[in-house]
């Protein structure tokens, strides 16, 4: 019986894995090749019949890049730019997520439908009226008023996502600690908070990688002096044409620090999701 | 099956709504004030910020295209004046303006259906592969995802480079095939051709772990049941699968709408901050007409334009998001 059974989807996997395979190298290759590129020497990446395996390693690519332009500069006002928008993100978002979560107020509806509205208006239409109201409030070129842009995509991913952890955690547990005695602050502080706590962290690596990849904004509000790190990465190219090489060692050093964030929080943000999508 | 009945009326959240009023309904008149206000104390930060840095800017970018607003009007030298309807009459009138939407919507269609055929393809063939093949597409899928747009865009760049690309160099080896030098972004659908290629790389991911997820909670013996009826596996899929899924999959669609019109970066940074007329996309040609040419009416006119291009499909999401949230 058991022997029957195991054999025969054994056999027809052997495709289905095959093709897997093949699925894996396809969509794996822009990555490899990036690694690959960056850590090969330089005038290995300007053969015309490449090698597809590693020809050697060397660090000088990602010497060039550095020497290229400052690079910690704009690392550094990502990182300010980024944390900052996550850390006033999370605090008003959790208090706005716990407002539409637990509590049945007249215009809760509405207040709903509004931030996941707000979610959809595309980022690009609104960089003319943003660009022209940071200029009068003499924001232009200044991290504060980068800050304050990107809470508007931010805050509502924010707010949407912790409701979606909020909801999961049953009422029953912080009405049994008020009967116990506790205040309503208390019962979400002792209770409520440390469930949270794990959605909080995941919603917060969530925006940060958000907010470090952001590009149009970054581009616009800032000057060239002021650029952030995507924006270093997006003007390598003008600049130094087809030096390719220190090209991918920038676009390295920038990627696999958020890749590696993203791998770590991928699976909680995924389950918050699509909780509640399928089940009825 | 109780999926399926969530998908089919909008029926469902209305008698889910009706408690809340009824809650403070109970126990109004002793603390009105007090429990009235709680939430929106919570909420006020909140929506002072959006009002202020969103909702203040969507009024702005109303009114601006109704207005002259140029060079003089951002150094304050002129005052804004109102234009009526003549920024849209310009705009609409402009057979650039209209093959840019033509594209815009050829693109963004292109880049859904590529999005979300090959994502539920991925999807159900790691249904079919062993636990090691599925951990190893799934680590490239999120590594993928992960990867910061600009950084993708720029390994693109590279990958279909005309000289050194490794792109035309594979390409090349296939016996009577010579690519090497050829350039990708000379004609606007194959340069294109090449970012719906990123675009979709980029959004792959994102389709089949959320589709993964949703076929998980797929009942077995549904599909069980239909096989003993006869069906096949595309009539296991059409009549099974798919109607379960069809919340996630609506979801998907509309937020694929959403983000592919609003494709920008991806042309820009891959047409080194000047993409050529037949790159135009309705994004990049708002932009260009506002600070290249420096005209801000007609770029916030195109960009109302997106905006209102988008409401039917955003209004669709909504419906699908607000069944969702009402779940609980």
């Amino acid at each position: 019986m058991s022997a029957v059974d195991t054999r025969a989807p054994r056999k027809s996997r052997f495709g289905w894995n095959i093709l897997g395979l093949l699925v894996f190298v396809i969509a794996g290759f822009p990555l490899y090749w990036m690694l690959d590129t960056a850590f090969k020497p330089a005038k290995d990446a300007i053969d015309p019949n490449p090698s597809l395996l590693p020809t050697g390693i060397t660090l000088d690519n990602f010497r060039r890049a550095l020497d290229i332009a400052d690079f910690w500069g704009p690392v550094g006002r990502s990182l300010i730019v980024s944390v900052a928008v996550v850390l006033i993100g999370i605090v008003v978002g959790t208090l706005a997520a716990l407002a539409i979560s637990r509590f049945a107020f007249r215009g809760r509806k509405i207040v709903i439908v509004g931030i996941l509205a707000v979610q959809m208006v595309p980022l690009v239409a609104m960089i003319i009226p943003v660009f022209l109201l940071l200029n009068d409030l003499h924001q232009y070129d200044k991290l504060t008023g980068l800050i304050l842009t990107y809470l508007t995509f931010i805050l509502p991913f924010t707010v949407w996502t912790l409701r979606g952890f909020i909801v999961n955690i049953p009422k029953e547990l912080e009405e049994a600690a008020m009967v116990d005695g506790c205040s309503r602050t208390g019962a979400f502080l002792r209770v409520v908070f440390p469930l949270l706590a794990p959605g909080m962290v995941a919603t917060s690596v969530y925006g940060f990688i958000q907010a470090w990849n952001e590009y149009l904004y970054a581009l616009m509000l800032l000057s060239q002096e002021h650029q952030t790190a995507t924006v270093w990465l997006g003007n390598f190219t003008t600049k130094h044409g087809t030096e390719y090489a220190p090209m991918m060692a920038g676009a390295t050093m920038m990627a696999v620090p958020i890749v590696v964030l993203f791998l770590l929080v991928q699976r909680k943000m995924a389950a918050g999701l699509t909780a509640g999508a399928v089940k009825g | 099956m109780s999926a399926a009945d969530t998908t089919t009326p909008a029926k469902v959240p209305p008698p889910r709504q009706a408690p809340p009023p009824a809650a403070p309904h109970a126990s109004r008149r002793p603390r009105t004030a007090n429990g009235a206000a709680v939430p929106w104390l919570l909420l006020a930060p909140c929506l002072l910020v959006l009002v202020a840095v969103m909702g203040y800017p969507l009024v702005r970018l109303v009114t601006l295209s109704f207005q002259t607003f140029g060079q003089p009007q951002l150094w304050g030298f002129k005052p804004a004046e109102w234009a009526g309807f003549d920024n849209f009459k310009t705009v609409l009138s402009d057979s650039e303006f209209w093959s840019v939407v033509v594209r815009t919507i050829v693109f963004a269609v292109g880049c859904v259906v590529f999005t979300m055929v090959v994502g539920m393809a991925i999807a159900l063939l790691l249904q079919k592969v062993s636990g090691w093949v599925k951990t190893l597409i799934n680590i490239v899928l999120i590594a993928s995802w992960g990867m910061p747009v600009i950084v993708a865009t720029t390994v693109f760049k590279w990958l279909f480079d005309s000289d050194y690309g490794v792109f035309n160099a594979l390409l090349s080896r296939l016996p009577g095939v010579d690519m090497i030098g050829h350039n990708w972004f000379a004609s606007g659908p194959e340069g294109l051709a090449v970012i719906m290629l990123l675009v979709v790389w980029g959004a792959v991911p994102f389709v089949v772990i959320t589709l993964s997820a949703g076929l998980t909670q797929v009942p077995k013996e549904l599909e069980e049941a239909a096989r003993l009826d006869g069906a096949g596996a595309w009539g296991v899929f059409r009549y099974v699968t798919l109607p379960i899924l069809k919340p996630i999959v609506v979801m998907l669609t509309t937020l694929s709408v959403i983000w592919d019109m609003g494709v920008f970066p991806q042309v820009f940074v891959m047409r080194g901050g000047h993409p050529e007329p037949e790159f135009q996309l309705l994004n990049t040609y708002s932009y260009d007409r506002a600070f290249v040419v420096n005209d801000y009416a007609q770029g916030s006119a195109i960009a109302l334009i997106t905006v209102l291009l988008l409401l039917g499909v955003v209004a669709v999401y909504m419906r699908q998001m607000l069944k969702i949230g009402e779940v609980e």
